[in-house]
């Protein structure tokens, strides 16, 4: 145990450093078949993971998915029932979580109240026994660092929400941890202040180059923050990606359906690259090789419906009528409906293109649904 | 497509490995924490189950020592007086807890529900029987009513020695604690029903039927079986007032003080463990309902004035609570009284113990050294353990145990206690026998006695401390008892002090329990009232109640004025 301890204080002093060299090192964390199960409840099923040394990873998911059990299986908070976590390359599965090397904010920040902000950070630095004079030294280069400096002498309850998000971000900062956890670290905030801190926690991510594991709900914050995020689904890994390619091209239907707003189309194989939906035929890309009359889902982002040029583009031309037009603020949510088919699809259409093109509830205009951004899942969509 | 879009994913490994179960290692905390929640059984183990067990095995014993199956029960049933007890029991027991529920849920009402004025000075006297031992009551029943009372005419003719005087007694004496229960069921109202009702053109009357009464139906039923449960197993009142009409607490007593027939009297115990059991049950049962009732999204009542109901309130209330302080005040009239009722210059003759029967002074002394000793060493026991059962980690069998067993007390009568103790700690092969006849047996027993209902209290300030500043602390790699000296104690002190003073008060005004106990060199106060009202030195028992009262009074004003100064001095962080 002392023999591991020490090679994370190792490992805490390199990995600030480490940041430039991701691809060549040996990934941080390496999660392999993690299993937990409350009773007979499968909470997480055969989770496979690796985080690389200085990145920023989100476990995005609605409540239930798992992302925070596997958040406390990593940290040894509740133990997961089967696999490993590799942690620098050594096996800390079993380890308690006292041995360990991380940092971690909570919903709640659980700060104590009945301590000053200076005595909080201080905390686990007053444990070890090191000089006092040391001691207050880090705890002033941590709250310049998160900027309460100035309010170093108050007590918890005496801070806005925002701020003991901070003192709990420099408290789990302390011990120069080699991972930082944050559990829906924001959630607990108003929209404004929440939006500043994401920010915030970013610049201080990557300044001190620690790797970072946030469990969020919240698919902005998880999209504006991470390098990747790791989106989850009754306790398995739907999509490991950058938030663009998890955004532009997600892998399941779920995915699509949990980032960003989509349609969803039932639709059936008739080529490998071309799909029959509600009575229209449309060319898609990449192909598939399903075979032909497999049912399939074929999903589009509002926002991908062309409207301007139309003519210029071969594929996928339709004639629409439009329907509903809701005025969002910065575009127009609307409803098409192509006319001799069942189609009906919600489009995003920006304010310019409304003004230029005239377009109006009852008029029929020609639209484009680009090939390349339909994305076919091989699976019936779900009613809704 | 999958795969390009998960560069870093692993994929399943060809060959998998065998499923390794994972069984975290114990960290230091973890087996301190599980050595203390061990101790912490054993304790339980030796102070409240094996006591019980003792109790059990008496009541199956013939006078050789061996097993006998029902045969005492068989004798207990046969004796007519005996079983006349049980018919007298349960029906004081039910007549007390019919009336002092319904004043209660008066009481309660007027306090949360209307706009009368002097509200606080009412709950502060509504809160004064629970701070006398339960003889006082009976006591002054006796200078009230009894053959030379002032008020004897009020009675027509009847006699308060006997069913009436427990009665009032017993009414008196659970006051407090019934109206505490449905006072915190009448607080749990949500406005938002009333409102409905209101706007659905209810009339008050019907609001009341319809809403007031089934949001407290609960609270209600768990007054009634804790009151039952005190009366039918307090033996202080019946034993003063009760004349010739026998009741089971005062047989237990009497059989095991009086005849010395030590298995009758394990027998009576056991049935007396019935309704408290019950009681145990239905109370555990209604809180759980209660709680459920309240949502989060509740708005909570605010009562608005209306001058009639108000004044009828305040009627009521001001009926309660003078009968309250004349009882109370009549104690302690007649404690300073040189010579009732033909002397009633006040002098201090009474307080002369050390002249009397009954112990003296000393006993008053060992009274409060009983009591602090008891207050110390169960607000310790009791916190730490109730820490412990809350923050220890997985290890979950042996925390279900303990909970369990920290929980079994609420359900066992004091006599029922004392006497297991006495079948637990005579033994001569008892490794603990040497315990036995000391001021330490006392206090173990007081604490085992009042351990449930403080080890709740601790609970409940536990769980609204964030249950994540163990985790924190782990993950700091501070050592938990840290933490817990750090942080815990401090944040929850006004909830540690009112334990303190839970088992403070107790344990000046119990009898039940520590009567079988106590040695010539332990003698009690609140024993020393039983003795010199047994000896008919009625005058100085009720200055010796009264004392007791004055007592635990001064320390509950004590203890206001500390949590005062202790919270404006060490919770500067509960202001904003």
């Amino acid at each position: 145990m002392v023999e591991a301890l020490r090679r994370q204080e190792r490992a805490a002093e390199l990995s600030p450093a480490a940041t430039g060299a991701v691809d060549a090192a040996p990934p941080h964390l390496r999660i392999r078949g993690l299993t937990k199960r409350f009773g007979k409840f499968t909470a997480l099923d055969r989770i496979d993971l690796e985080v690389r040394r200085g990145e920023f990873v989100a476990f995005l998911g609605p409540s239930g998915c798992g992302k925070t059990t596997l958040l406390r299986a990593i940290c040894g908070l509740d133990p997961p029932s089967e696999g490993t976590v590799e942690q620098d390359g050594c096996d800390v599965t079993a380890l308690p979580v006292s041995a360990r090397d991380f940092g971690i904010v909570f919903q709640s920040y659980a700060l104590f109240p009945n301590l000053t902000i200076r005595a909080n950070v201080g905390y686990g630095l007053a444990a070890t026994g090191r000089p006092k004079a040391e001691i207050a030294r880090r705890v002033d280069e941590l709250l310049e660092l998160v900027g309460l400096a100035d309010q170093a002498d108050k007590y918890p309850a005496q801070l806005s929400g925002g701020q003991q998000q901070r003192v709990a971000l420099a408290r789990a900062l302390a011990l120069r941890p080699g991972l930082l956890l944050l559990d829906e670290p924001l959630s607990a905030l108003d929209a404004r202040v929440r939006a500043r801190l994401r920010g915030e926690i970013r610049d201080l991510q990557r300044r001190l180059g620690i790797t970072t594991i946030m469990v969020t709900h919240d698919q902005e914050e998880a999209l504006t923050m991470a390098d990747r995020i790791v989106v989850m689904n009754r306790g398995r890994i739907e999509q490991v990606g950058t938030p663009d390619e998890v955004y532009a091209r997600p892998a399941t239907a779920f995915v699509a359906d949990f980032i960003g707003k989509m349609n969803f189309l039932p639709g059936r194989l008739l080529a490998p690259d071309r799909v029959e939906v509600e009575g229209a035929e449309l060319l898609f890309e990449p192909p598939l090789d399903f075979g032909p009359g497999a049912l399939v889902t074929v999903c589009l982002r509002p926002e991908d419906v062309v409207v301007r040029e139309v003519d210029r583009r071969p594929a996928n031309r339709l004639t629409a009528e439009v329907g509903v037009m809701e005025f969002i603020g910065n575009h127009f949510q609307t409803t098409l409906h192509v006319p001799g088919t069942g189609l009906d699809i919600s489009a995003d259409l920006s304010i310019n293109a409304v003004r230029d093109l005239g377009i109006r509830p009852g008029r029929t205009i020609p639209i484009c649904l680009p090939p390349d951004r339909l994305r076919v899942f091989p699976e019936p969509p779900r009613p809704s | 497509m999958a795969a390009a879009s998960r560069p870093l994913a692993t994929p399943a490994p060809v060959a998998e490995p065998a499923v390794r179960r994972v069984r975290q290692a114990l960290s230091r905390d973890d087996l301190l924490m599980r050595a203390g929640l061990g101790l912490l059984a054993l304790w339980l183990a030796l102070t409240v189950v094996l006591p019980l067990r003792a109790l059990l095995e008496k009541a199956f014993e013939g006078p050789d020592g061996n097993f006998v199956g029902l045969a005492n029960f068989e004798t207990y049933l046969a004796s007519p007086a005996l079983s006349t007890s049980l018919t007298n029991s349960l029906l004081i027991a039910s007549l007390s807890t019919v009336i002092c529920v319904a004043l209660a849920f008066g009481y309660a009402w007027a306090l949360g529900r209307t706009c009368m004025p002097a509200k606080r000075l009412f709950e502060a006297i509504a809160a004064v029987p629970i701070l006398a031992p339960s003889l006082l009551p009976a006591i002054a029943l006796v200078y009230l009513f009894g053959n030379q009372g002032f008020a004897r005419w009020a009675l027509f003719g009847h006699s308060i020695y006997g069913p009436i005087g427990i009665v009032i007694g017993e009414v008196f004496w659970t006051f407090p604690h019934a109206l505490i229960i449905v006072t915190t069921a009448l607080s749990t109202a949500d406005a938002r029903l009333y409102e409905a009702a209101a706007s659905l053109k209810a009339s008050r009357a019907r609001i009341f039927w319809t809403v007031t009464l089934p949001g407290a139906r609960y609270g209600l039923v768990s007054a009634s079986f804790v009151v039952f449960t005190l009366v039918i197993t307090d033996f202080g009142v019946p034993k003063v007032i009760g004349g010739s009409f026998d009741v089971l607490a005062v047989d237990v007593y009497k059989q095991v003080v009086g005849q010395q027939n030590f298995r009758m009297g394990a027998v009576i115990g056991l049935v007396l463990l019935v309704p408290a059991l019950l009681s145990f049950a239905v109370d555990r049962f209604a809180r759980r309902r209660q709680s459920a009732l309240l949502t989060s999204r509740a708005v909570p009542l605010e009562p608005k004035p209306d001058p009639l109901v108000d004044r009828i309130a305040l009627l009521f209330c001001s009926l309660v609570a003078v009968a309250i302080l004349v009882i109370l005040g009549t104690a302690i009239f007649a404690s300073f009284a040189t010579f009732w009722p033909y002397d009633l210059r006040p002098s201090f003759k009474n307080y002369d113990f050390d002249n009397m029967d009954g112990g003296g002074w000393e006993s008053y002394r060992n009274s409060l050294e009983m009591a602090g000793l008891t207050a110390l060493f169960g607000t310790v026991i009791v916190f730490t353990g109730a820490w412990l059962v809350e923050k220890t980690r997985r290890f979950e069998a042996v925390r279900g145990i303990v909970q369990l067993t920290a929980l079994l007390p609420l359900a066992i009568p004091g006599l029922v206690m004392g006497l297991g103790y006495i079948f637990f700690f005579v033994e001569p092969d008892n490794p603990f026998h040497f315990l036995y006849g000391s001021m330490a047996i006392l206090v173990i027993c007081t604490i085992a006695h009042f351990y449930s209902v403080a080890h709740l209290t601790a609970v409940t300030a536990l769980k609204q401390l964030d249950p994540e500043f163990e985790s924190v602390s782990a993950s700091l790699k501070v050592p938990l008892w840290r933490t817990f000296l750090k942080v815990t104690v401090p944040v929850c002190l006004p909830a540690i002090l009112a334990i303190a003073l839970y088992f403070f008060v107790n344990a000046m005004t119990t009898v039940s329990a520590v009567v079988f106990l106590y040695s010539p060199r332990t003698q009690l106060a609140s024993i020393a009232v039983l003795n010199m009202d047994d000896a008919g030195d009625i005058a100085p028992a009720a200055a010796m109640a009264v004392l007791i009262f004055a007592t635990s009074a001064t320390v509950r004003l004590l203890y206001g004025l500390a949590t005062r100064r202790l919270l404006a001095r060490t919770q500067a962080w509960r202001r904003r």
